[in-house]
């Protein structure tokens, strides 16, 4: 398979550009897979008439990794370091809808303790994604600072990670019927001392950009989307809730333990990259509320689930049980058995709706894996919201729309 | 070093030229912005506050490759992606420098499927391989220095 | 549970002999519906105004090779006002799979639909843009199908190292 040379004619994509293109009147750009402000290795294909943007034609699949049909030649555990690097700025909440996925199909029990630690660490991912966001949506719209300043607070976040699972991103802590193991002592020091630290830091992004003339100007009334418009185009997550529909997963469909802990759900109104920005400042403070309050409540008891056809016994049971030994190498060399059937389950990522479909056919091996991906959802509706923009707000339209390649290509 | 006994303190230095171009090469190495997947951020964290690379000379990161001499490839190559790869390293002048970042640019990392091609070497010749999966920000400023001692060694025409 | 009933029910009543089955598993409903009527389906539970179903959340596929029928099309659908999800699918046979492309009712099924197209092969009349997404332009097959292969290299041990590293093509220059 050596490297072949893909060109797309004018001619094969004479359906999308409009007539004025192919009579040279407007330009077709190229903004090309490597960019820096595209966030990722995504290819837009700009119809231009001077600055202003008549039609945006995304061209994606650059980092297209077949983690849907590799998932299938593992097993059910094995294929859990798979989901991580899907959207890798939520690795936590990937992890979560496939573990759930699992749990749901076999219906196996996940113990209180488990769950508090589980919603604790999705939180606190949420706020690193969301502070990545913010650092590169303000770094295209040239406030540097903000970017410098968001990484700074997301080392503290990620210390707490590694602290749990010993890596700082594509943790796999997850595992279904609990976690990995249980957090160390010095977590809930870690994160009180996050809980302190982050009010003052978020009310200082808000400081420098919510009031700032310049950022107004350059968001206010740009990318502008209409909530049952949004809702007909299958946008999901902030930039849904921003144009007026409330509607956040957490809240309509708890899962994980959601429904025992009391936050808002930010909703804008008039859907533009402004609102979408207070959004997702205003839910920055709503996920440290939620932390708080599990962190207050954090059960004791065992980490995973006592179920040993599908979770390992722990080494010190090895020693004295033959039936520990026996499952200990069914789980190792086979894997557990699913049954026949298909589930879908859905958590809120930071970017929107991720949803999981997990078919089992009876044996070791999932038999089909699909991962409905909000970014992929979301970059459907650029042309609809790029239209009449200069190619300098089509680059803030795209931050607000908070993609991440991965997740949007798989 | 004889003229420098002869001439005392007069505030001059000799070296070897190949020495004073490789010097000059390491300390303003500007490093193209090629991530494509999750090293990126890890790049991205390596570039910010906590892990400064700008310290050894890295302070900006150039999208375009006819302004810069290193090539930090992080992240997972795709095939659709691989051809582009190799346009842009075609792209970059004289001397420049790859850095395969993280386990899927080396070797495909945990993926091996039709999709993914299984090591950037087989596209653009690397020079440093910086292991883990994403390498954290130190594993990755340690790849820059090996990479400047390599560049210390080199000779003048190498890249004459 | 009452509200999915209730759309079941509108859904019989609509669409009569088209409707094949209901399958509950783990407290999730999923109705077959003929692939033909399927955007009549789905207008039905869109357009009645005591249903509402006015989100379509996923459009995803799976291949059951080499039994027939092959490819079961899922969709799934969300009640936003009254806060109920509903799965339909539609179950297709033969190596070139068709169905009418939901696109014209609810224009978020478009690039879901160009990924089925992409890496399943099957074809939506009525698509308005129908090419591949994922894949490189020129590439041939369809790679979730499970006839298939994965497509991977043989992982280099000490054993067959040098071996490998014969065949490998690296680039030098």
């Amino acid at each position: 398979m050596g490297l072949t040379q893909m060109e797309v004619t004018v001619d094969e994509l004479k359906h999308l550009v409009s007539g004025r293109a192919l009579e040279g009147e407007t330009m077709l750009l190229n903004m090309g897979p490597q960019h820096p402000s595209t966030h990722g290795v995504l290819r837009l294909l700009l119809e231009l008439d001077g600055e202003v943007v008549v039609n945006c034609i995304p061209d994606i699949g650059y980092l297209h990794t077949g983690i849907e049909k590799n998932m299938e030649s593992k097993t059910y555990t094995q294929a859990i370091v798979m989901t991580d690097r899907m959207d890798y700025l939520n690795t936590m909440g990937n992890v979560l809808v496939y573990v759930l996925a699992i749990e749901k199909l076999v219906e196996l029990d996940v113990p209180e303790r488990a769950r508090a630690v589980r919603i604790i660490l999705t939180e606190l991912q949420r706020i690193a994604s969301h502070l990545v966001w913010l650092g590169t949506h303000a770094l295209d719209l040239a406030a540097m600072s903000v970017f410098l300043y968001c990484f700074r607070e997301r080392e503290h976040i990620l210390d707490v990670l590694e602290m749990c699972s010993g890596q700082r991103m594509m943790t796999s802590y997850f595992r279904p019927g609990g976690l990995w193991r249980d957090v160390p002592p010095e977590f809930e020091s870690a994160v009180r001392s996050i809980l302190d630290l982050m009010p003052g830091r978020i009310a200082q992004y808000e400081s420098m950009l919510t009031k700032n003339p310049l950022w107004i100007d350059r968001t206010r009334n740009i990318g502008v989307i209409s909530g049952p418009e949004a809702l007909r185009a299958g946008l999901c997550g902030p930039a849904l809730r921003a144009s007026g529909p409330t509607w956040d997963l957490r809240k309509a469909q708890p899962y994980c333990g959601y429904e025992l802990y009391e936050f808002d759900v930010p909703v804008g109104s008039n859907g533009d990259v402004y609102d979408r920005y207070l959004c997702r400042m205003e839910e920055m403070r709503q996920s440290l509320r939620i932390v708080e309050q599990a962190l207050r409540r954090l059960p004791s008891g065992p980490v995973v689930s006592a179920n040993r056809k599908f979770v390992p016994p722990p080494r010190s049971e090895l020693g004295q049980s033959m039936e520990a030994v026996i499952h200990h190498f069914k789980l190792w060399t086979e894997g557990f058995p699913a049954p026949q059937g298909g589930v879908w389950v859905a958590v809120e990522s930071p970017r929107g709706e991720l949803a999981c479909y997990l078919e089992g056919d009876g044996g070791p091996k999932p038999h089909r894996v699909h991962f409905r991906t909000p970014s992929f959802a979301n970059l459907q509706a650029l042309p609809l919201l790029a239209r009449g923009h200069l190619v300098a707000d089509l680059v803030g339209i795209i931050g607000s729309l908070d993609i991440v390649l991965g997740d949007v290509d798989r | 070093m004889g003229i420098e006994q002869k001439l005392g303190n007069l505030g001059v230095v000799t070296m070897s030229l190949e020495k004073a171009v490789n010097w000059s090469r390491t300390y303003a190495m500007w490093p193209m912005l090629f991530g494509l997947a999750c090293c990126a951020i890890e790049m991205m964290a390596a570039q910010a506050s906590d892990y400064d690379m700008s310290r050894f000379g890295m302070e900006l990161m150039r999208a375009s490759p006819r302004q810069s001499d290193l090539m930090i490839v992080a992240g997972r190559v795709s095939r659709k992606m691989a051809p582009v790869l190799r346009r842009l390293y075609d792209q970059m002048p004289d001397p420049k420098w790859v850095v395969s970042m993280g386990d899927c640019a080396s070797c495909g990392g945990v993926f091996n499927n039709y999709a993914i091609v299984p090591g950037v070497d087989e596209i653009v010749p690397v020079d440093v391989y910086v292991a883990g999966c994403p390498p954290r920000p130190e594993a990755l400023i340690h790849g820059i220095l090996t990479l400047h001692e390599k560049v210390r060694g080199e000779k003048l025409h190498d890249w004459a | 549970m009452d509200h999915v009933d209730k759309a079941v029910d509108a859904l019989r009543r609509a669409l009569g002999a088209s409707i094949l089955s209901v399958d509950v598993f783990r407290g999730q409903t999923t109705v077959e519906v003929a692939p033909d009527r399927i955007p009549d389906a789905v207008k039905q539970l869109r357009d009645d105004p005591e249903l509402e179903f006015n989100y379509l959340a996923a459009l995803t596929a799976s291949d059951r090779w080499p039994a027939e029928p092959r490819f079961t099309v899922l969709y799934r659908l969300y009640s936003l006002p009254h806060n109920v999800f509903l799965g339909l699918h539609a179950r297709l046979e033969g190596n070139a799979p068709q169905l009418p492309s939901l696109e014209p009712v609810f224009p978020a099924a478009n690039w879901h639909e160009r990924e089925l197209f992409d890496l399943f092969g099957i074809t939506f009349t009525g698509h308005s843009d129908l090419r591949r997404i994922l894949m490189p332009y020129d590439w041939v097959g369809h790679p979730l199908r499970k006839d298939q292969p994965q497509g991977y290299e043989e992982v280099q041990f000490t054993f067959n190292f040098d071996e490998i590293d014969r065949r490998k093509p690296y680039a030098r220059k």
